[in-house]
């Protein structure tokens, strides 16, 4: 165990993070501020991975096809927020559990008869290979692509959530809707647009993922957990939450995945360290869920006021 | 005798006679879907109870369908058939990993309790695709041969379909039981009010835990039973998806009504066989339809025959 590995550990983890945090904003905001439950939000990844897989071949670029895939995606999410969603809002959480998970059967099936049950979807030519980094680590380009591009965008969020008007109104509206509402602020309108940016998040990490995973049918349902974990870990509604939260879970997801087979075999007999370390590390973010909601039942970074 | 009261005992004389009108008719296949949805109809039940009489939404109920079939499969495969075995460790297993799982998840409330039972339901997922031994992420597959007494075993369809017929029947008398007496009142006050419950000097928690393992439980007799149905159990039996469809049925059926449960599985089942042989797109057709209740029917199915309150 040496330090570049445990660099590349990290890297991996902050990669992992900070696409978890991309999912985790819109869903934390649509939680806090709506009180609605969105298990149909892994099927918005899912539509972005699919149209950016379908647009790449035609338009001959990546980045293209990731812009179209976002405008797409969010346009898409728009129409679903006003014509469908909007209703249940008000409605109490089994009714959005039901409405929900029928639209991920609906939406699964829909991208099946358009796109086929999976598409492949390469990183940009020159992004491909492995680049040299300090330390003699050779770590892929593409990751460190997707490190940058989940960096800037979690620094832009950040501003716009803390520093902006909008950003104010979401906020007031994550701790108090209806007092936000008697102040003026028009939360329906303000909602469509950030359920739409919600989307728009949600493609980007779709499109971005896409030449390290498989882009198919059904991968929306497997994001969609962890991507809830990190909304539970930080407090729901918490922009702040949800980056500290995805972090922590993408290290610790990471770590556990790598070290805890390390450390395990140094302890028990192999056979045992190879089927216990990847049972173990599969389950890690879930003791670390429970055992922060045991430690603090309102999350990590609570809204105030709720 | 009320109509209510003849139309059940009608249904019921139907319900037994089932295996021999099937048969008759030429249509065997349908026994095992048959079956299928009694068991489906067992865990509806049981969620129907944590849910819609305690007002506990779990979305990890699933895990003790599957830790059923688990227990059932690794006894199967270990050669062990006795039907007092199987229930013993059913027993131990689930109602240990209910009670556990129970206690820590109480803690919370809303949707923090939601997530938690569905944190647990994943931890046990990630279990069982680790056991190598018992087929890992591939499943496992047994020779169902569980002796009953008497001397008949649950390889045979009819059998089979009879004791999930009387499982069934004996869940949902004990449900109306359980809604009409003293117990059932206080968790349904508990589920209303549960400041207002616990001010009146209700135990609310262990009131709740009770209910919780009590419905883990006979959560895990439905997946013995599915195991014994199928041949097979794999870790996809635990999958949230799993949890979500339990979810959907009973919601669907009617929350916190004596027939959601069953009302939920038997249409989404039936929906599905009927819509699988037409298109392969049939989830596309199910999602309409779940659409279309959510919207049009806020009681569920049970609801649009029952203008009462639960």
């Amino acid at each position: 165990m040496t330090g570049t590995f445990l660099l590349e550990q990290a890297l991996n983890g902050l990669q992992y993070g900070l696409m978890l945090f991309l999912l985790a904003a819109g869903l934390t905001i649509v939680f806090g501020v709506m009180d609605m439950i969105n298990l149909a939000h892994g099927s918005l990844y899912m539509a972005g991975a699919f149209l950016a897989a379908w647009l790449a071949p035609l338009l001959g670029s990546f980045w293209l096809a990731l812009g179209g895939a976002v405008v797409l995606t969010a346009a898409g999410a728009m129409v679903l927020e006003r014509t469908l969603l909007r209703s249940l809002y008000r409605r109490d959480h089994l009714s959005q559990v039901l409405a929900t998970f029928a639209l991920i059967l609906i939406l699964n099936d829909a991208v099946r008869m358009v796109f086929g049950n999976d598409r492949p979807l390469s990183a940009p030519a020159g992004l491909d290979g492995p680049v040299a980094l300090p330390f003699g680590l050779h770590y892929p380009a593409w990751r460190l692509v997707i490190i940058g591009v989940g960096l800037a965008l979690a620094a832009a969020l950040y501003v716009l959530v803390q520093k902006t008007r909008v950003g104010a109104w979401v906020r007031a509206g994550a701790s108090d809707r209806d007092m936000s509402t008697a102040m003026g602020v028009n939360v329906p309108s303000l909602f469509t647009a950030v359920f739409g940016l919600g989307a728009a998040l949600c493609a980007v990490a779709g499109a971005l993922l896409a030449p390290l995973l498989a882009v198919q049918v059904g991968m929306g349902e497997n994001i969609l957990i962890p991507a809830f974990v990190v909304v539970v870990i930080g407090g729901i509604g918490s922009i702040r939450g949800a980056l500290v939260g995805a972090l922590l879970v993408g290290v610790v997801d990471t770590l556990g995945r790598t070290l805890l087979q390390q450390v395990l075999r140094e302890g028990l007999p192999p056979q045992w360290a190879s089927a216990a370390g990847p049972a173990l590390a599969s389950v890690a973010v879930y003791v670390l869920m429970a055992a922060v909601l045991v430690w603090r039942p309102q999350g990590l970074l609570p809204v105030r006021g709720r | 005798m009320t109509p209510a009261r003849v139309a059940t005992f009608l249904l019921l004389v139907a319900a037994v006679a089932l295996p021999w009108l099937l048969r008759a008719a030429g249509w065997d296949f349908y026994l095992s879907l048959a079956s299928r949805i009694l068991i489906a109809a067992v865990a509806a039940t049981s969620l129907n109870l944590l849910l819609g009489y305690a007002g506990m939404v779990s979305l990890g109920h699933a895990a003790f369908v599957g830790l059923g079939s688990y227990v059932g499969g690794v006894l199967l495969s270990e050669g062990q058939q006795a039907l007092w075995a199987h229930l013993l460790a059913l027993v131990v297993v689930v109602g240990v990993a209910a009670l556990v799982i129970g206690a820590i998840s109480l803690r919370t409330r809303g949707v923090y309790f939601i997530m938690i039972t569905l944190a647990f339901a994943q931890m046990l997922f990630y279990l069982a695709n680790s056991l190598k031994g018992y087929g890992g992420d591939e499943g496992l597959r047994v020779r169902p041969r569980v002796l009953l007494p008497g001397g008949a075993d649950l390889r045979d369809g009819t059998t089979l379909y009879l004791v999930a017929l009387a499982v069934l029947v004996a869940c949902v008398w004990a449900l109306a039981r359980f809604a009409r007496s003293r117990a059932g009142l206080a968790v349904r006050a508990m589920r209303d009010d549960e400041l207002r419950a616990e001010a009146v000097g209700l135990p609310t928690f262990r009131w709740k835990l009770a209910v919780f393992v009590v419905s883990g439980l006979v959560a895990g007799v439905a997946g013995l039973l599915s195991v014994n149905l199928q041949g097979y159990v794999s870790p996809n039996n635990l999958h949230w998806t799993q949890s979500g469809t339990l979810l959907v049925m009973v919601i669907l059926g009617g929350a916190g009504r004596l027939w959601g449960g069953i009302a939920g599985a038997a249409v989404l089942l039936l929906l599905e066989e009927l819509l699988s042989s037409q298109t392969q797109y049939w989830a596309f057709w199910v999602g309409w339809v779940l659409l279309a209740v959510v919207l049009f029917a806020r009681q569920g199915l049970a609801g649009l025959f029952d203008r009462r309150r639960p």
